[in-house]
């Protein structure tokens, strides 16, 4: 009676590992393979959408399992799902950044008691300077996150890298190491008990493979 | 598909919505209010009763009694029970600047109300009470949550050990299948039994706290991780880490290994064998891994799941010490069901027939 299950896939930089490992699993993704527009493939089973919408769909049930960054999910701590398993890849390291050559978050924590920040992770860059106690302006931008501490809008960032090369490019260099996070899968509470079967079948096939 | 039922569509702001186009007056404003509350207007209303009334009916039939308590309460008070369930609500001061909270569930509330106007009550008679009532938790913006919601529940003080829980449980499957549900499970575990075995298994006492938090914030991989840090012997490692996955019938008893764990689950095996006596041990879940938010839960613990609906329709378990705080020490278990929670349950079952 086990219903087949709803997987949520990230689109962006993790859709290859995804679609690498679900191709292992036996589950046919020639077709999110070939449409980069389509977004629901209900033969294969699979929701495709971005990184940090997954865990929305699964807490809300409208997907059983996901597949997403760990960056994603300590940013939404408050995302009530399981988290699985660590499936190693689409590694990236959460840091902080500045411009290389100044001390410009040292100075500005010594002349003012307070570094500005600019992120798309709010939660975890606040978290990160309350835990060694700084204090931080967290500024949130929604784009390029480089561009600030060049026009100095902020002292550093804190964002997601996975070879360090855009920040050097923008002049920019790490600073601190936050987390190293790497791609998670994810299960609604409820699934987990009511399709307990068919997920710990997937489970198991990819511990046995990794 | 799965996501049938999942989202939840706000019922009847369709109507309005078409009615509102066509007699679209440039003075009508849209007063708001407060995310994660609603306006439910008489369709609903109409449905959510007939809910309740079938729910109320099964427990006033096994001999529950209805209690009110206040929505406001002295926040010192709820803070005995339990402190994050009274630090997460909203607060407010009454004209003399006492600090006033708005309950977050009401087994706290019944607990003080056990206690302060059962005292005299013989210890030997179980009492049975049943409420039907609005509790408030905050929730993020925009997450779909509800700030505002309805539950109804029973409360069974005096009833120790398997038999009460038994009894519970029975009722609470009872009551949702009057209310039209069809697939509900109860998913069943011991809010103790990590802890339990963390001490059984001499596990240093300064990871335990790290160990627990990972558990209830159901990230498995980062306790396993952290499991592997301590060096523990390969037995005790294969437990503690395949414990949270371990669920399903009666044979997920057996397979958690070792004698720490033969004993830590007999608790369990008492109360399956319970459920199985009374023929309902087929809608139960065991679920070795499973632990409720709040911190008064000192035995059995389980959770109310549907197919439709992807957070769970309830729950409850057995606080024996709760009441206590509140200076009458007796022994109690309870669950409760969000009834809003339990309406898209029940349209979803509807429509499928």
């Amino acid at each position: 009676m086990s219903a087949p299950l709803t997987l949520a896939v990230p689109r962006g930089a993790l859709l290859q590992g995804s679609l690498d490992l679900l191709d292992r699993l036996g589950i046919d993704t020639s077709e999110v393979r070939c449409n980069d527009r389509k977004l629901l493939f209900e033969d294969a089973g699979i929701v495709t959408m971005r990184p940090s919408d997954v865990p929305t769909y699964v807490e809300h049930g409208a997907a059983d399992l996901g597949i997403t960054g760990k960056d994603v999910l300590l940013e939404a701590p408050e995302r009530d799902v399981y988290e699985l398993l660590d499936l190693g890849f689409g590694r990236c390291a959460m840091v902080v950044a500045a411009r290389s050559g100044d001390d410009a978050m040292g100075e500005s924590l010594r002349r003012l008691g307070r570094v500005r920040i600019a992120t798309k992770y709010p939660a975890i860059a606040s978290a990160h300077f309350a835990a060694t106690g700084r204090q931080a302006e967290i500024v949130v931008v929604k784009g390029s996150v480089e561009l600030a501490p060049l026009t100095g809008l902020v002292d550093g960032i804190v964002d997601l890298t996975a070879t360090g090369r855009t920040l050097v490019e923008n002049g920019l260099e790490v600073v601190e190491e936050i987390v190293d996070c790497t791609a998670r899968l994810i299960a609604n509470p409820v699934a987990h008990k009511l399709k307990a079967e068919a997920i710990d079948a997937v489970v198991q096939r990819i511990r046995s493979r990794a | 598909m799965a996501a049938a039922g999942a989202a939840q569509p706000d019922r009847g702001a369709a109507q309005t919505d078409r009615r509102s186009g066509e007699h679209r007056n440039e003075n009508l404003m849209m007063y708001p209010i407060p995310p994660g509350t609603r306006d439910v207007l008489p369709d609903e209303m109409a449905e959510l009763r007939a809910i309740t009334s079938r729910l109320r009916a099964v427990f006033e039939h096994a001999g529950y009694g209805e209690v009110w308590t206040p929505a406001l309460e002295y926040e010192e008070v709820l803070r005995i029970g339990d402190e994050r369930a009274a630090g997460a609500g909203y607060r407010t001061f009454d004209e003399q600047g006492r600090v006033l909270a708005l309950r977050s569930d009401m087994t706290i509330p019944i607990a003080r109300l056990v206690a302060t106007r059962f005292a005299e009550a013989h210890a030997g008679d179980p009492l049975r009470l049943f409420y039907e009532g609005r509790a408030w938790r905050v929730v993020a913006d925009a997450t779909g949550q509800q700030r505002e919601f309805l539950q109804c529940g029973m409360e069974l003080i005096g009833a120790p050990g398997a038999e009460g829980e038994a009894e519970v449980i029975a009722l609470a499957l009872r009551a949702l299948g009057e209310a039209g549900l069809a697939r509900h499970r109860v998913g069943l575990g011991d809010g103790a039994l990590y802890r339990t075995l963390l001490t059984a298994l001499e596990v240093p006492e300064d990871s335990h706290a790290d160990l627990l938090e990972h558990l209830s914030r159901r990230d498995l991989a980062g306790l396993a991780r952290r499991v592997d840090d301590l060096a523990l012997t390969p037995d005790a490692r294969r437990l503690l880490v395949d414990l949270p996955e371990l669920r399903g019938g009666p044979e997920v008893l057996d397979r958690a290994h070792g004698p720490a764990a033969g004993e830590a689950l007999e608790g369990l095996r008492v109360l399956h064998a319970a459920l199985e006596r009374r023929g309902i041990a087929d809608r139960v879940i065991l679920d070795l891994g499973l632990v409720r938010e709040l911190g008064y839960y000192t035995g059995a613990v389980y959770e109310v799941y549907d197919p439709a609906v992807g957070f769970a329709l309830g729950g409850g378990g057995r606080y024996d010490e709760l009441i206590g705080r509140f200076g009458a020490p007796r022994t109690a278990c309870g669950v409760t069901l969000d009834v809003q929670r339990v309406h898209i349950a029940q349209t979803a079952e509807e429509r499928l027939r």
